[in-house]
């Protein structure tokens, strides 16, 4: 199925079987319309596939780019692996931890300094203290805000909340790694040194999925690619292949 | 690194998976009292103030306008170790209600054991009811209280109570609150009602004088584990000092009212983790 796998022995890391999810589109919901669908069961008309029907395994040391334009399925994909949301049907499963970067900074809290941040986060990411204990220099030194790391994050420019952000996260250790367009981060010099450092991750041997809308980029940094359309699976290969195809 | 076995993310122990967060749920309830006196020069000593005027307030209501001062000897302490109770249910049932609400944002977007939210709740709520029972600890040996074995016992057990209580029907009504937010006011409703159903502006006497007729209903009265929280209260911290007549204010059976408080505080608790763990996985696309 992927002829770019690194080892076709190496364990499956996520297994996607046959997975669905649907989304009602409305959330109107006043009485008289709760009754009304009481008694008219529930209505399908209101609801749209974001995912239909996908499968597909990740070895360990894959790193995949999902791909495919506005609206295929390729975020809801995303939380659905790192287990935010559950599916409708079918069945995903993960080896180990997985830490999902749906969104960077979102344990991020404004009103607690970037140290204690750095620690909330972590613990989210799924850290011990002692790890992050023994990590925070590195953290701090990565996202280069050192001066700032005990002012309040509201007081932060998004440049520098998306560094430490970044930077917890890539430091997070987890055995599978889901990243969602945050490869835009703070400015070339410090995009530059996220994707050695996401570079570095896969070299290490941990799986990652990417999603970005950069696709020379995740092209290049990944060696699969899966390209989603309406919420299916239309093609699976080699990453600049499928660049290719989706330009054609 | 493919020591672990395949699992189906997003899928918790429950409660039990909170026993393993621990050092997470501390960070939790940081951030929550942070947050929650965040641009506040008195920060922590609201949890003094509020209790304080709430009893200043209902001492002269209940006590001095209805002379309820007269039929019960230190009706203040009577009052105030009552009022500790029901201040502790409201905080922990109110929070947890919201909580998952107030961290919409991280539901959202990464997945950890939900039912982390409403349990910080609780320990925020314990955060704020320990200065209050400092206040009545104080005023009690102010008045010639000292403490009993039997009297701590009844404090623990009646703490024990409320928090699970509330941690039950806070997950039951919090995770209502994600699909309908009327359930946040229902809950509101709730509070008012539980601060009267209880003995705790009144004395335990006059329900009963009131229900003679109906032992039955007096029986649902003593059910209410607030009820018999309350009473723990009363027994560990007002009877010793409220005279000869201060047995008449406790139930006839303590132990039976207060097993069958935590059966039903159990219950709820049990039905709570249900229910939450059937709506779970639809909180992150609902909120």
């Amino acid at each position: 199925m992927s002829p770019m796998a690194p080892d076709a022995a190496a364990p499956v890391n996520i297994e996607i079987a046959d997975v669905t999810k649907s989304f009602t589109l409305r959330h109107q919901r006043s009485m008289k319309e709760l009754l009304v669908a009481a008694v008219k069961g529930k209505d399908r008309s209101n609801s749209f596939n974001a995912l239909d029907g996908v499968s597909f395994e990740v070895r360990e040391g894959e790193t995949v780019a999902l791909l495919g334009f506005n609206g295929s399925g390729k975020s809801t994909l995303l939380k659905l692996i790192a287990g935010v949301m559950h599916p409708d049907g079918g069945a995903i499963r993960t080896r180990g931890r997985v830490a999902g970067l749906i969104e960077v900074g979102a344990g991020f809290h404004p009103d607690l300094t970037g140290r204690e941040n750095v620690y909330m986060n972590g613990a989210i990411l799924g850290m011990s203290e002692e790890l992050i204990e023994a990590r925070f220099d590195d953290i701090v030194a990565f996202s280069e805000i050192e001066k700032f790391i005990d002012t309040e994050v509201k007081f932060y420019s998004s440049g520098m909340f998306l560094r430490l952000a970044f930077a917890v996260a890539v430091h997070s250790d987890p055995e599978v790694f889901l990243i969602d367009e945050i490869l835009a981060v703070g400015d070339e010099p410090f995009q530059r040194k996220c994707l050695a450092r996401i570079r570095e991750l896969s070299s290490e041997g941990r799986t990652l999925v990417i999603v970005s809308h950069d696709l020379d980029m995740v092209a290049d940094l990944c060696q699969r690619g899966i390209l989603l359309e309406k919420g299916k699976v239309v093609a699976d290969g080699d990453s600049h292949e499928i660049v290719k195809h989706m330009r054609r | 690194m493919a020591a672990t076995e395949l699992t189906t993310p997003g899928r918790g122990r429950g409660l039990v998976g909170v026993l393993s967060q621990r050092y997470l749920l501390k960070l939790l309830v940081r951030k929550e009292l942070r947050v929650r006196y965040r641009g506040s020069v008195l920060g922590m000593a609201w949890s003094y103030v509020k209790p304080a005027t709430q009893f200043i307030v209902f001492y002269f209501a209940m006590g001095v306008f209805l002379d309820l001062n007269r039929g019960v000897e230190y009706f203040a302490v009577y009052l105030f170790s009552g009022i500790v109770v029901i201040n502790f249910f409201s905080e922990a049932f109110g929070n947890a209600t919201r909580t998952l609400i107030w961290n919409a944002q991280l539901i959202k977007k990464i997945y950890l054991p939900r039912e982390l939210f409403p349990v910080s709740a609780i320990y925020v709520a314990v955060v704020h009811f320990l200065p209050q029972l400092v206040v009545l600890l104080i005023a009690c040996v102010l008045v010639g209280w000292r403490p009993t074995a039997l009297g701590l016992v009844a404090a623990v057990l009646g703490f024990m109570l409320v928090a699970i209580l509330g941690l039950g029907l806070g997950m039951l009504f919090g995770s209502a609150n994600v699909f309908f937010r009327d359930a946040e006011n229902f809950v509101d409703l709730l509070l008012l009602v539980a601060t009267w159903a209880s003995p705790v502006l009144y004395p335990f006497t006059k329900v009963k004088d009131a229900l003679a007729q109906h032992p039955w209903l007096i029986t649902i009265y003593e059910l209410n584990p607030i009820t018999v929280a309350v009473q723990l209260f009363h027994y560990a911290f007002w009877v010793p000092v409220g005279g000869p007549d201060a047995h008449l204010e406790m139930p006839e059976n303590m132990v039976q009212t207060t097993v069958s408080g935590f059966v039903v505080a159990l219950l709820i608790l049990a039905l709570g983790q249900t229910v939450f763990r059937r709506l779970e996985g639809r909180f992150a696309q609902e909120l």
